[in-house]
């Protein structure tokens, strides 16, 4: 969190807490508060014997770490008997009249995640590598279609159609990665595919001035019409020549894949996750700390002033969304470059929509709404993980966790939210 | 809760403030007023829209078959081989279309004939429902994307009604319903009392509520203890009881049922509401502008939270329609069947208008029923139904561009 600091601090009353720093929030003792009893009542009730191990090597590591074995209801206990510490001086500061600093609430936050894996994985091994690389690599689409959510938001335009653009990623990424054998070339597809969903979303939505919301939905489900019928119809005729693209290999950074624990989990992984590191990077220097940057939020805030000033408004929404849509577009590549060499209907299964919550649970930031994303990539693998290894929470509901996580940010539990004043009003000049 | 049935009491107060449709502006004569009303009213939009989706789907149908892809590669020198491939799979693709959704002309007699446009009947049946509660929200300014997560929800309580309650006779129809109905009402509530309370936008919300609905709906269908079927290991339950089944409206040999009927009822309801009632009238005022409606007395947040309430209950009706009418052999988390989504399009196309969201949900019921036998006939896949559907709608949501496509005046030039 430490690079999103000063930009946050910058941004000042644009995207953070505006309407909150008058007076502390209340919600957070709550909060901590009541995870702390669940989590406690899971424990008591649930009781489970045996030791828990978390293995943090892999065998191909330079450094072996041993694996860390420890026994699984004490160390519940001891965890939520910090956390309680925790919820406790939070309660403290809030009759203070202080906030919850944000490292404390990490710490609570890790705390209280090694305990429950500690009690939800007794008798198992926890592959700690495999759970967070795996994350990663679950997240990948969705943080690229949270940052063209957050370009798209910024400039004005509130992007509904993230899914369309993952879906229309992943189908041109897998045809044009068949046809030229090449998986670079299927990238350029994506990003190419990505950008034609945001122009027709662009032309109706700045220049026809339809509804952003409604253009959005619609397309989302045109590019599923378009992307089944061709499927049917043109991919499954001809398999082997128009629907099976290469796959990426993963590639170790020397040295930097190394390094115990984070090595293998940051740097031995596909180059589409390079790739996402670095358009992090440009997007959320680009956005605040250039020119181009500023008019942009200019743009989405108050574009009658930014008009004033000569900014193009029009303009520049159709380059902020052409870039978003081409951004999105690489996250749609990884479905069919990465994870499953060949495309299939509806493959995203929705994930757009978690990568426009990860927007606004990111409140609008570059580097929040990637953390937002990692977050959900990581509450569904750690579902995958926990149901190889029987845990006693229903799957159902670690996989329902995401949403109703989302449900609880926009309710403003973690916090008053608020979108760029102009997201979502087309500008009509004059 | 506030049941769509209770609030006919107030309807009746203040029916004076109401206002009437817009009377028909004077104008120079009344043929050349008509004439301009036509050419720039929304019907003819819609109409355009229409066909130029079709022309759009055509042009995909075409150039992705197989016998048209051939005859193109030598177009230049035999071009009525490219033209005739062309017509054949176009026409083929329309006549199926035609023959699954209104008649089939390769019927012996009438009875078998007309089967079709029953079937539409049947298809439209839920559209209509859930389109209409999509629309009602729209109308107080509410994007009510949960159509998903309150079909699943309604399905689901409503069949766990119908197997467990053992009421006798169509007692249990009518209580199953009901309870459906309460669910969706429920569910879609959330958004509308969240909205209210905290801000948080409504869209958002439904589509979370989508996804939470379908893993609840999951979990209760493959627990023995809620409704999975007692030693299946299959995510269904059992079939609903024989009187929980809406029964039949034209005999067995159609597959048409009550729930037809009971959305054309909800068609009628939602009209009065909207039209003739103080709530709908508040509806309308906190659509249209939520800061005047709250300057003029009008709590906007009750108004939030009413609209859901009353929404998710219409879309919990096509969410027992399916349960109890069209697919009575288990509740499945495939209830929704994409009519949650589809009713976006039948709102918009019917311009949240209960009596054009009738007529949108025959059209996309027809286009449903066709589209299966396109697909078994022609080989055409099914998805093509959707592209023409959105692209009605996108078209639909941007009268500027179909005029300017048609080169018709718009509406200030006129």
């Amino acid at each position: 969190m430490s690079t999103a600091t000063p930009t946050v601090a910058e941004t000042g009353g644009l995207a953070s807490d505006s309407g909150a720093s008058s007076s502390v929030p209340r919600k957070t003792p709550i909060l901590l508060g009541v995870i702390t009893v669940l989590l406690g009542a899971a424990v008591l009730l649930g009781s489970q014997d045996g030791d828990t191990t978390f293995r943090l090597a892999t065998r191909a590591d330079f450094v072996q770490l041993p694996n860390l074995v420890v026994p699984a209801e004490a160390t519940a206990l001891v965890a939520v008997v910090l956390m309680a510490l925790v919820a406790a001086e939070s309660t403290r500061r809030y009759v203070a009249g202080r906030r919850t600093p944000l490292w404390l609430i990490s710490v609570y936050s890790v705390v209280a995640m090694f305990g429950f894996l500690s009690w939800a994985a007794a008798g198992g091994t926890v592959p700690v590598v495999g759970l967070l690389g795996g994350s990663l690599a679950l997240a990948v689409p969705l943080v690229f279609g949270a940052l063209g959510g957050v370009l798209g938001e910024r400039v004005g335009v509130v992007n509904i159609a993230i899914d369309g653009q993952l879906l229309a990623g992943a189908f041109a990424a897998a045809l044009v990665g068949s046809l030229a054998g090449s998986t670079w070339a299927g990238l350029l597809g994506a990003m190419a595919a990505g950008l034609l969903v945001a122009l027709v979303l662009a032309v109706f939505a700045i220049s026809y001035y339809v509804d952003q919301v409604i253009v959005g939905v619609v397309l989302n489900v045109l590019i599923i019409g378009i992307t089944s019928f061709m499927f049917s119809q043109v991919l499954s005729e001809n398999t082997e020549k128009l629907n099976s693209p290469p796959r990426f290999s993963t590639w170790d950074i020397p040295l930097l894949s190394d390094i115990p624990l984070i090595g293998p989990i940051l740097f031995r992984q596909t180059p589409i996750v390079y790739l996402l590191y670095i358009a992090v990077a440009v997007v959320t220097y680009a956005l605040y700390r250039t020119r181009w940057g500023l008019r942009l939020r200019a743009v989405g805030e108050h574009p009658k002033a930014a008009d004033t000033v000569g900014i193009k408004v029009k303009a520049t929404r159709y380059r902020t969304m052409l870039l978003a849509g081409a951004i999105a577009g690489l996250g749609g590549a990884f479905y069919t470059l990465v994870s499953v060499s060949q495309f299939n209907r509806e493959m995203t299964g929705g994930a757009g929509y978690i990568a426009l919550a990860a927007v606004i649970f990111g409140k609008w930031d570059p580097i929040r709404a990637t953390l937002a994303a990692l977050l959900f990539g990581f509450a569904s693998n750690l579902q995958g993980v926990l149901s190889v290894l029987g845990s006693p929470v229903p799957s159902e509901f670690m996989l329902m966790l995401p949403y109703v996580v989302t449900i609880f940010a926009v309710a403003g539990l973690v916090g008053r939210s608020r979108p760029p004043a102009a997201s979502g009003q087309p500008y009509k000049k004059g | 809760m506030t049941g769509p049935e209770e609030q006919s009491t107030t309807g009746e107060v203040d029916l004076e403030q109401a206002p009437e449709e817009e009377t028909a502006p004077q104008g120079p004569s009344r043929f050349e007023q008509a004439m301009r009303d036509v050419v720039t009213g929304n019907a003819l939009v819609a109409v355009l829209a229409v066909f130029l989706a079709v022309v759009v789907g055509s042009l995909m149908i075409m150039f992705t078959d197989d016998a048209v892809r051939d005859s193109a590669s030598y177009v230049f020198a035999r071009p009525q081989d490219f033209f005739s491939a062309s017509w054949d799979a176009i026409s083929g693709a329309y006549a199926a279309l035609f023959r699954g959704s209104v008649y089939n002309t390769n019927a012996d007699d009438f009875a078998t004939g007309i089967r079709p446009l029953t079937e539409s009947l049947k298809f439209a049946g839920p559209l209509i429902a859930a389109g209409l509660g999509v629309g009602l929200a729209f109308r107080a300014g509410m994007f009510n994307i949960g159509g998903r997560g309150q079909m699943l929800l309604a399905g689901a309580v409503s069949g766990y009604v119908a197997i467990n309650a053992g009421l006798p006779g169509p007692l249990l129809l009518v209580a199953a319903t009901v309870a459906g109905m309460v669910a969706g009402a429920l569910w879609a509530g959330i958004a509308g009392l969240l909205k209210a309370r905290t801000g948080a936008h409504e869209v958002i919300v439904t589509i979370m509520l989508n996804y939470v609905g379908f893993y609840l709906v999951f979990f209760a269908l493959s627990r023995q203890s809620l409704l999975q079927t007692p030693g299946s290991v299959n995510p269904k339950s059992l079939p609903m009881p024989d009187n929980a089944v809406m029964p039949d409206l034209l005999g067995d040999r159609y597959n048409l049922h009550l729930g037809f009927v009971l959305s054309l009822v909800a068609v009628a309801f939602v009209w009065w509401l909207l039209n003739r009632s103080a709530m709908g009238y508040r509806f309308r005022a906190v659509g249209e502008n939520p800061h005047a409606a709250r300057t003029a007395g009008i709590d906007v947040g009750r108004t939030y939270v009413t609209v859901m309430l009353i929404a998710g209950a219409l879309v919990g009706l096509a969410g027992t329609n399916q349960v109890l009418g069209t697919v009575p052999s288990g509740v499945t988390v495939d209830v929704d069947a994409g009519i949650g989504f589809d009713a976006i399009t039948v709102a918009l196309l019917g311009r949240s208008n209960p009596i054009g969201i009738f007529w949108a949900g025959l059209l996309f019921g027809g286009f449903k029923a066709g589209g299966f036998l396109m697909q078994a006939s022609e080989g055409i896949p099914v998805d093509i139904v959707l592209v023409i559907q959105s692209l009605i709608v996108l078209f639909i949501a941007a009268p500027p561009l179909v005029r300017a496509l048609f080169r018709l005046p718009s509406k200030e030039a006129a």
